[in-house]
């Protein structure tokens, strides 16, 4: 990594002007939340790109107006941060606490989390899962590099009918977005499988039957997650492989 | 496209009509007391940068309709963020374009609104009914200054900003459409908003 620090400087012109992909993205605000030189260039860009906003000022239509000014006497400003906050760690682990906790009802974490999550520990019956799944004797592996953002490997058991997804060093989903998790049915439709905790390294059990599923995929989503994939996965497992 | 009313270069990069200290202490003022609730405060921070905002969101995601859908998620963020705005890292107005623009490129790129860039082209269509403000009688020197920073970048300087800022493609997209190496197109987009911040005068 660190031999691409000079290219990462680099970025800031197109990260200013919102010219990366999600995974680029979330790698470069990494890299951001420790460089005050990127940080102070991003900011100027920032303010030159607005500029250029100004050469294609179009008149707003008035209903926009409207709904605008009725739409914020609807809603509270949100309250100011009390503390500096880089766009880092600490938010991100804050943002991630109810999710963590939702989690361990609807989401069942692996064997690998589990060790470092008490809060989810007790519930024994459910680790296994992953291990099960891990171990089963048709457990069919496929791996995806997904470059400097990391790399995913998606094991499925037919006979316990559940996928587990094992990251390594996966880069956190950019600000503001969720990985979400899909299984794809051999009619090609994604089914939404769960959301991914934010740690590099971690093994996460789907939600769903996974026995007939073609393919796992990752998709960059708003907080929270959607219903349908709103763009193209990052990663695609493709399970029809060697079978 | 930004070109075509080609300008003289801004001599030796003196800042003109740099939105004046004034004004620019008056938006962020506004901001502040929008923070506080002020609904009429907000108003004419929207009044001040509507033009801005909604011309910015229509030439990236083209069709007017989801432009002002843009606009108004922008204007909804900004609205419950205003407390989140620090005036010592950024302008008010750079700040709220930052925000539209980001949500005009997501727009672009979901798989949805894809389908729809594609199939219209239909920008030049003025929208009938419209408010006019100030804004816009700046909005002609801003523009030719703004015209004359550009028409001294580099072909390619100039192609990759407005690729990726008005057209909202990804510097490998870009890379691609001007069919230079994926290197060279980052380096040319940070080049050319480099030049062009110290034209404009842009400090921060």
């Amino acid at each position: 990594m660190s031999e691409r620090m000079s290219d990462l400087h680099k970025l800031t012109g197109a990260y200013a002007l919102d010219a990366l992909d999600d995974l680029e993205r979330a790698r470069f605000e990494q890299h951001l939340a420790g460089c005050d030189d990127c940080r102070a260039e991003v900011a100027e860009l920032r303010e030159t790109a607005a500029l250029l906003a100004g050469s294609v000022a179009t008149p707003a239509p008035a209903s926009l107006r409207d709904s605008v000014l009725a739409g914020i006497s609807q809603v509270r400003p949100l309250p100011p941060e009390v503390p500096e906050q880089a766009p880092g760690s600490t938010h991100r682990g804050r943002r991630w606490m109810p999710f963590l906790v939702a989690a361990a009802l609807a989401l069942v974490l692996g064997v690998g989390a589990a060790l470092t999550r008490p809060w989810v520990g007790d519930d024994a019956p459910r680790l296994t899962v992953a291990e099960q799944v891990l171990q089963a004797p048709d457990a069919q592996e496929v791996s995806v590099d997904l470059g400097e953002a990391g790399r995913a490997t998606v094991v499925r058991s037919r006979s316990e009918d559940r996928a587990v997804i094992v990251t390594e060093d996966m880069v956190a989903a950019p600000d503001g977005k969720d990985y979400e998790l899909w299984l794809q049915t051999p009619d090609e439709e994604m089914v939404p499988a769960g959301l991914m905790p934010d740690d590099p390294d971690q093994t996460v059990v789907l939600d769903g039957s996974a026995a007939e599923a073609i393919a796992v995929g990752i998709t960059v989503e708003p907080d929270g997650g959607s219903e349908q994939p709103t763009s193209d996965p990052i990663a695609l497992f493709d399970l029809t492989e060697g079978v | 496209m930004t070109d075509v009313d080609h300008v003289r270069p801004v001599p030796d990069g003196t800042p003109q009509g740099v939105p004046s200290a004034g004004d620019a202490a008056r938006l962020a003022d506004l901001l502040h007391r929008a923070g506080l609730g002020d609904e009429a405060a907000f108003a004419e921070f929207y009044d001040a940068t509507s033009a801005r905002a909604y011309g910015l969101a229509l030439r990236v995601v083209r069709n007017p309709a989801h432009a002002e859908e843009v606009a108004q998620e922008a204007y909804l963020d900004a609205w419950r963020s205003s407390t989140r705005y620090d005036r010592s890292k950024g302008s008010a107005a750079g700040w709220l374009l930052t925000i539209v623009h980001r949500k005009a490129v997501d727009r672009v790129r979901s798989v949805e609104a894809a389908t729809a860039r594609d199939e219209t082209w239909n920008r030049e269509t003025a929208p009938t009914e419209h408010d006019q403000t100030a804004e816009e009688a700046h909005a002609s020197l801003d523009a030719a200054r703004v015209r004359s920073a550009v028409a001294t970048l580099t072909d390619v300087q100039r192609r990759a900003v407005e690729l990726t800022y008005f057209g909202g493609y990804t510097h490998t997209e870009v890379a691609t459409l001007l069919d230079v190496p994926l290197g060279t197109a980052k380096t040319r987009i940070r080049d050319g908003l480099i030049r062009l911040r110290d034209l404009m005068g842009v400090a921060s």
